[in-house]
């Protein structure tokens, strides 16, 4: 397996034509109450149920019209229960993982949509960790079908979810090197194995150089 | 070293004696599985399975036909589509997107061209008849997508019949998508902003007969199916999954509306203009197969209804633009329809060519380097035949996604299939999974 190069691209990858395109995103801060919407009362409800809201939740930002939380992995459990007993977002539609490498010290985000039956309601809780120390407490006994958006997103990201039941690969092959969707890691020149035959990488096949 | 026969009949691992079938007399198969004295069995079904609905692997634990445990294996099918986004403009990004869930390929599209526009913050400005086509396009999916479902869920179950029928029906709608976008599946016809072009000359009449033709045809395989007592004996009360289960595995779509809960994102959290149309949102209350079954026979009817709006709506708003007028985000040329299908438009050939520079600058820009999108994330929802997909989509400013993530309803509900089938018989796995209606293109992405 090669860590570099595209299908016969080098360098950044920027397929556009015009390099010097790649940029970090700009945080977007705290929001400043009112919040607007149903957003007011979700924080005001989860304050009020929830006594260590203030050391939980490190900012509240709304964007594009949606609330996120940003939560303290140590506490994200307890406000993953709270949510989901006392302001009845019954459901979670997942995780998903965002690598930052240019965010020293934080540089995986996992993003959970949470979704409210009883109020039709949405909220995104986020929690950062350090790509030395991603680890993230599961969500598995919270919300049982979390399960596999767990997995995936170790598989793609390596982000480890401790106390989850099997945390294993899931899309990609158990054996495989690497966290795809890892910035660092570079797409495709995957050779491939098939029963004894290997093809090698497309960008090996052939050189159009 | 021993060199490893993928073709041996069995081999002994540290899990005990792996039996492998590579054609042969399963008589004998059988007198040597019974030889090992092993009470439990463990045996793999798919990924090269006619019954499980695309490359899904089972791993099912068995005691004689009782099913103990079973385990989904997954990622046969996985392209990296989220991956390989990150390298492609946000146009461009429909073109992959569209190839994750084959069957609903319109779904993917709309979902991700509503996060790129909340991201642009052009929500508003797409056109009122970009978004009718939308919807009108995404209903004729779902009828394409439903029939699917029914017609394998009927052929895995041992109904050959339904299959003929449901796939007479989607030829309709294929056709239809043929017609309109150039491309029977994975179009990439919804784009940020509208859709890539208008409706051809004819087409609102030739959808109305289609219309007409599917509703009388629906009713073929309604005769068949509802009532029928072998049916009835192969989908009730299998697959139970009840509305506590549905809730904590996060499932969505007909099977959590099987548990007699009216949730459809097209009426609670309307997009694209669902509020403007009069729909019914079907349930069941029975929990199983025989439930889910009869929510997407009868979410045709209903899909059939919301067409038809659409169509009295598109009469009305004739000639009305199906893209944003942001020239800075609309993609320059609208396809003209050549002789030999599809072609560009010689106008705009034209002009770029031959009298303005500026827009041939503009042109170019636009296509290769694409439209910036301001830095945010997004969550953007639909309603697709299976539940709710949601795209969450990061931009960093860029021309190009920063990260895109769907939350695909077939890659969610899949892990239903342990909650649905244990403790009851290796063949009610079939209508368990068949009435989930997993689409691997989705699943694995």
């Amino acid at each position: 397996m090669t860590d570099s190069g595209m299908f016969g691209a080098r360098g950044t990858g920027d397929t556009s034509g015009y390099s010097g395109l790649v940029r970090t995103p700009a945080s977007t801060g705290s929001s400043e109450r009112p919040y607007g919407s149903y957003f007011d009362e979700v924080a005001d409800d989860l304050e009020r149920a929830y006594p260590e809201f203030s050391q939980a939740i490190e900012r509240i930002v709304v964007d594009c019209g949606e609330l996120t939380l940003h939560v303290k992995r140590e506490k994200l459990v307890a406000v993953a229960l709270i949510l989901r007993d006392s302001l009845k977002f019954e459901m979670c539609m997942g995780v998903n993982g965002v690598h930052y490498p240019d965010r020293t010290g934080r540089e995986f985000s996992a993003v959970y949509p949470l979704l409210s039956l009883t109020h039709n309601r949405r909220v995104r809780l986020e929690v950062i960790v350090a790509d030395a120390d991603a680890h993230i407490p599961t969500l598995v006994e919270v919300w049982a079908g979390n399960n596999w958006h767990e997995r995936e997103t170790f598989d793609m990201f390596g982000i480890i979810f401790d106390g989850h039941p099997g945390l294993t690969r899931i899309l990609m092959p158990d054996d495989w090197q690497g966290h795809p969707q890892r910035k660092d890691y570079a797409l495709g020149g995957i050779a491939v194995e098939y029963k004894g035959a290997t093809i090698p990488a497309p960008d090996e096949r052939r050189s159009y150089k | 070293m021993t060199t490893f026969d993928p073709y041996a009949p069995s081999r002994d691992t540290t899990e005990g004696t792996v039996f492998s079938v590579t054609g042969g007399d399963w008589d004998s198969l059988i007198q040597e599985i019974g030889s090992t004295k092993e009470e439990r069995v463990v045996v793999n079904m798919g990924p090269q399975h006619p019954s499980t609905h695309g490359v899904l692997r089972l791993v099912l634990e068995l005691e004689g036909e009782t099913v103990t445990e079973v385990r989904c294996g997954i990622g046969y099918l996985h392209t990296g589509i989220e991956k390989n986004m990150e390298f492609r403009n946000w146009t461009q990004g429909t073109t992959f997107v569209t190839r994750m869930d084959y069957l609903s390929p319109l779904f993917n599209e709309t979902a991700y061209c509503l996060a790129v526009e909340k991201l642009l913050g052009i929500t508003e400005d797409v056109p009122e008849r970009a978004s009718v086509i939308r919807v009108m396009m995404m209903e004729l999916n779902r009828i394409s997508s439903h029939m699917v479902a029914l017609g394998t869920g009927a052929l895995e179950l041992g109904a050959i019949t339904p299959m003929f029928f449901a796939f007479r029906e989607r030829e309709i709608v294929l056709d239809i998508f043929e017609m309109i976008s150039g491309l029977r599946m994975n179009m990439a016809y919804i784009r940020p902003g509208g859709v890539q072009q208008d409706l051809p000359e004819g087409a609102i009449p030739k959808i109305r007969d289609a219309v007409k033709t599917m509703r009388k045809n629906f009713k073929d395989n309604t005769t068949l199916l509802v009532g029928n007592s072998i049916w009835l004996k192969r989908t009730q009360g299998i697959g139970y999954l009840d509305l506590a289960g549905a809730t904590t595995l996060g499932i969505t779509g007909p099977v959590l509306r099987s548990t007699g809960l009216p949730w459809d994102l097209r009426k609670v959290q309307p997009y694209c203009g669902y509020e403007n149309y009069n729909f019914d949102v079907i349930t069941a209350d029975t929990c199983d197969v025989y439930g889910r079954f009869l929510i997407r026979m009868n979410e045709l009817e209903q899909s059939l209804r919301i067409i038809e709006q659409a169509l009295d709506k598109l009469e009305k708003l004739e000639g009305a633009p199906v893209m944003v007028a942001d020239k800075k985000i609309a993609w320059p040329a609208q396809l003209a329809l050549g002789s030999d299908g599809l072609g560009n438009s010689l106008n705009h050939i034209r002009e770029i060519m031959g009298t303005s520079m500026e827009s041939l600058i503009h042109h170019f820009k636009l296509v290769t380097e694409g439209f910036q999108v301001p830095a945010g994330q997004v969550y953007a929802t639909v309603e697709s035949p299976r539940g709710e997909l949601g795209a969450s989509v990061v931009s960093d400013g860029g021309t190009r996604p920063y990260r895109v993530h769907f939350r695909e309803p077939s890659f969610n509900n899949l892990q239903a299939t342990s909650a649905m089938s244990e403790g009851g018989m290796i063949a009610d796995i079939i209508g368990a999974v068949a009435s989930i209606d997993p689409v691997m293109g989705g699943v694995d992405r």
